[in-house]
């Protein structure tokens, strides 16, 4: 059976207000005697710890990294959302939400999407508060740019490093309460499992990064913060240390996982160059405002970018998208760069590339003006390619860059799981099936900041939580498994690296579930998975022991988990017989060959349940009802 | 984008605790394609010691970007390496020639003590930044963010202090072992917007005496750390934050 959504009742615009109305509050004197844990520092983690530390909570946060400053939210490049009509283009938030429920194709929840446009103003607030650097123009008023996927410029930005500055404002309040002693951090700690004790999250269970102990944190709730699983690709935009082992065994305790084949494919990355490649740049989406993107128009054109006459390059998205032309949103742009690519027109070594070429906009503006929108961005370009990008257009590929699908929570941002919130990437809740650039820091900030620490007072309140510490036997037996598991790692002995069979699941999953997917593939994909899932229980090798520092270690628990995930998305790819958003299923397409939804069967939420070791999980579907918008064919013609 | 393979000798800081003083130990990285990063050079190494049944090289990395501020070694005697402006996850083999002999060692800090091999604990820098590295703005008490005018060239001066990556390198690069880069850098991006002055003089003396309480080193002008930060944090940021200071001290 799956739990109920918790969407209030009323008009769209006043469901968060009504409902904010109708959570109960926990007395500030009280608060003090609560215990929250937050897994994960990242936008949503560290703005909701230091928010509930703010609000009096005693919260424990942790981190994998060595410092919270450095989780993977400090990555993103481009901007931030926020409906402020700072541009007076005719901005709203209604325009916001609709942009956003239509960029993902119809595969959100209205109530959560139009809570994020409202709150979306906040959160600007909150970050120039902070001290956030953003972009200014010479009045001292803030700059907008544009992003795919809108027609207005409502993208907040600083420079290129838009989610380190709005990391850093998190941090440094995360910090403030740190030194109250509010806020407990604990750097360095990989959660490997959720404690349930009478059907509620009540603790974790984490490795000691540097000691290798596994030691136990008790609370009232648990706030799983975690990121996104676009590692399972091996090769992606995130960090190295991105992964989902938080949130695949909160799973394994009973968690439901909603949409897991919703990954974002991002057209503009750095091609991959060679097999010993560790991880994949990506170029901010910001540099479709003036790049251009083409290919040559016969297939097979070696000659450099330079010697091919505009009469024959093809600006494919110009040609094809005149209203949006470079700036489709990002599944569009992606499947688009793979079909040139199939016909052969890619180009560089490897031919799967397509060019950004910045000419004309140099031409047009000077290169003064480029330097100061994209500097950054051009500078690390040339530190990996070796080539100028002012000079030569630069080479793009897609890549996995974002996952939509996560954790299935209610509109409180809780689990099916009493307790148990998921907030930020780590959750399903506001892209549908496809993410909008520069809307993922918006959503962090917006759960951590201004949804989860109402929320999570409302569920304090309301529930009766009875008094459990790290005595308790679940803590025990938890870290019993944990450590049996660690143990079982270390003494398999064989002959691949952990990385080698990562790699090797990367490419399945990158070939058979990436931007175009076909049933006869994913079947196949299924099986190769399980045949590789237990090679690596038979062959794996771990160096090392677990009482260390043990990197390979770290390493070898999350690949198994994204061995497991692999699994359970392809099975989720494979159920959804429909294409929508960043999911096309080569079966479903339109005359023009645009993904063609099947909203009869398939405006819902696919939920599934972990129903044991090699069993085939449990699926629960939510039905997605939309009473505000009109459910079209996205066309960005 | 014209491939090749070099070859190359590594010395390589070793140090855990069944070696708790450390030392050097000799590598072969062979077939390096130029295309590679440092890290992916060094994964090829590891993999290789991997499968030879030793222990891999322990280094710090996350992002592999340039962001993050996780990774860092000192690399022949600089820190992040040769290349100017650039993390070590972004110094790509290209710029090494085959046959190269190439040190490595951690930052070497009294603050940063040794986890494993390259791996440092650089937790003293949260412990600066608790101490005063932060606007105090609560969450929901903001007014609309156009009411507070930040002209673009002081925004853009905050800016140039603010992309700070916290990674270490002014410490490793500074024969005093000093953090004032790191410290200027901070106390300069939220001094010089309007939302930071308020709480100005208190932070800076609250960051500079944990700053000195951790047993980081004084500034003598070496300069050493601004030509090594990958960021290219200016000095000035110093030279501010010691004049915030004086302005703080007697007024």
């Amino acid at each position: 059976m799956l739990p109920d959504s918790k969407v209030p009742a009323g008009p769209l615009a006043e469901k968060w207000d009504r409902h904010r109305f109708a959570l109960k509050l926990v007395n500030p004197a009280n608060r003090k005697k609560y215990d929250i844990i937050v897994v994960g520092t990242g936008l949503a983690g560290a703005s909701a710890a230091a928010s509930l530390g703010e609000l009096g909570y005693n919260v424990k946060n942790l981190c994998v990294q060595d410092s919270p400053r450095r989780a993977h939210s400090i990555a993103a490049q481009g901007g931030i959302n926020a409906a402020k009509n700072y541009s007076n283009d005719g901005d709203s938030t209604w325009r916001l939400f609709y942009d956003t429920i239509k960029g993902g194709d119809f595969r959100a929840r209205e109530a959560n999407v139009y809570r994020l446009a409202q709150l979306s103003e906040n959160i600007i607030d909150q970050c120039v508060a902070q001290g956030v650097p953003f972009a200014r123009d010479y009045g001292g008023l803030l700059d907008n740019r544009s992003f795919g996927g809108a027609q207005v410029a409502r993208t907040f930005y600083a420079r290129g490093q838009t989610g380190q500055q709005l990391l850093i404002g998190a941090y440094s309040a995360l910090m403030r309460q740190v030194s109250t002693g509010r806020v407990k951090m604990y750097p360095r700690r990989e959660m490997l499992d959720l404690i349930l004790v009478n059907g509620k999250a009540r603790g974790i269970v984490a490795r000691n990064l540097i000691t290798g102990e596994i030691e136990s944190y008790s609370g009232h709730a648990v706030v799983l913060a975690t990121g996104g699983y676009g590692n399972a690709y091996f090769l992606s935009t995130n960090a190295m240390s991105s992964n989902v082992t938080a949130a695949f065994r909160a799973y394994r305790k009973g968690a439901l996982f909603a949409n897991p084949c919703f990954t974002q494919i991002h057209p503009t990355c750095i091609p991959v160059h060679g097999i010993h490649q560790s991880k994949l740049t990506l170029m901010s989406e910001s540099l479709r405002n003036d790049g251009r993107v083409w290919v040559p128009k016969t297939p097979g054109d070696k000659r450099r970018p330079g010697d091919i006459p505009e009469a024959e390059r093809d600006y494919y998205l110009e040609r094809k998208y005149p209203s949006f032309g470079n700036l489709v949103p990002r599944d569009v742009a992606s499947r688009n760069a793979k079909e040139q690519c199939d016909q052969g027109k890619g180009v560089g070594e490897t031919g799967l590339a397509v060019y950004l070429d910045f000419a004309e906009a140099i031409k047009r503006d000077g290169k003064d003006v480029i330097e100061a929108k994209y500097g950054n961005l051009f500078e690390m370009y040339e530190k990996i390619t070796g080539e100028n990008p002012y000079e030569t257009p630069m080479m793009i590929y897609p890549a996995v860059h974002y996952t939509m699908g996560g954790l299935w929570v209610d509109y409180n941002l809780m689990t099916n799981i009493d307790g148990l919130f998921a907030i930020g990437e780590a959750n399903f809740s506001d892209h549908g099936a496809n993410r909008l650039g520069a809307s993922a820091l918006m959503q962090g900030l917006a759960d951590g900041y201004f949804v989860l620490p109402y929320t999570m007072g409302g569920y304090l309140a309301s529930n009766t939580i009875e008094n459990v510490d790290t005595s308790h036997k679940a803590f025990e037996a938890s870290k019993n498994a944990v450590t049996e598991q660690v143990n079982k790692l270390l003494s398999i002995g064989g002959k691949q690296t952990v990385s080698h069979l990562h790699r090797r699941l990367g490419k399945i999953l990158w070939d058979y579930c990436g931007i175009a997917r076909d049933e006869d593939e994913l079947k196949k994909a299924l099986t190769l998975i399980r045949d590789l899932k237990e090679e690596f229980y038979n062959d794996v090798n771990v160096p090392g022991s677990g009482d260390d520092f043990n990197q390979n270690l770290e390493n070898a628990g999350r690949v198994a988990d994204f061995m497991e995930l692999g699994e359970l998305m392809v099975t989720d790819a494979l159920h959804r017989k429909e294409s929508c958003g960043c999911h096309l299923n080569t079966a479903f397409l339109t005359e023009d060959n645009e993904p063609l939804r099947d909203d009869e069967n398939f405006a819902m939420v696919a939920a599934w349940e972990y129903a044991g070791e090699g069993k085939e999980p449990t699926l629960h579907k939510e039905p997605l009802t939309f009473e505000n918008v009109e459910l079209t064919q996205r066309s960005y013609k | 984008m014209t491939t090749k393979t070099i070859n190359l000798t590594l010395k390589v800081w070793r140090q855990n605790r069944s070696r708790p003083k450390g030392g050097f130990e000799n590598y072969t990285a062979k077939d390096i394609s130029t295309d590679m990063s440092f890290l992916e050079m060094l994964d090829v190494v590891n993999e290789d010691l991997v499968l030879s049944g030793k222990e891999p090289i322990a280094f710090d990395h996350d992002c592999r970007e340039g962001i993050c501020g996780m990774c860092g070694a000192v690399v022949d005697g600089e820190a992040h390496g040769p290349l100017k402006e650039t993390t070590l996850c972004q110094l790509h083999m290209r710029h090494f020639k085959s046959g190269d002999t190439i040190v490595i060692e951690p930052w070497r800090a009294r603050a940063f003590p040794i986890v494993k091999d390259l791996v440092v604990d650089r937790s003293a820098f949260d412990e600066i930044i608790a101490s005063g590295g932060y606007i105090s703005s609560k969450t929901g008490g903001a007014q609309d963010a156009n009411n507070i005018l930040v002209g673009k060239e002081i925004a853009d001066k905050a800016f140039n202090a603010a992309a700070c990556i916290g990674c270490g390198a002014c410490v490793a690069a500074c024969p005093n072992a000093s953090a004032m880069l790191f410290v200027g850098a901070k106390v300069s991006h939220l001094g010089l917007l309007p939302q930071g002055r308020p709480e100005a003089k208190t932070r800076v003396h609250n960051m500079v005496r944990t700053m000195d309480r951790l047993g980081f080193g004084n500034c003598s002008n070496e300069t050493e750390c601004e030509v090594q930060c990958p960021k290219s944090i200016s000095i000035r940021e110093i030279a501010r934050m010691n004049r915030e200071f004086v302005k703080a001290s007697f007024s």
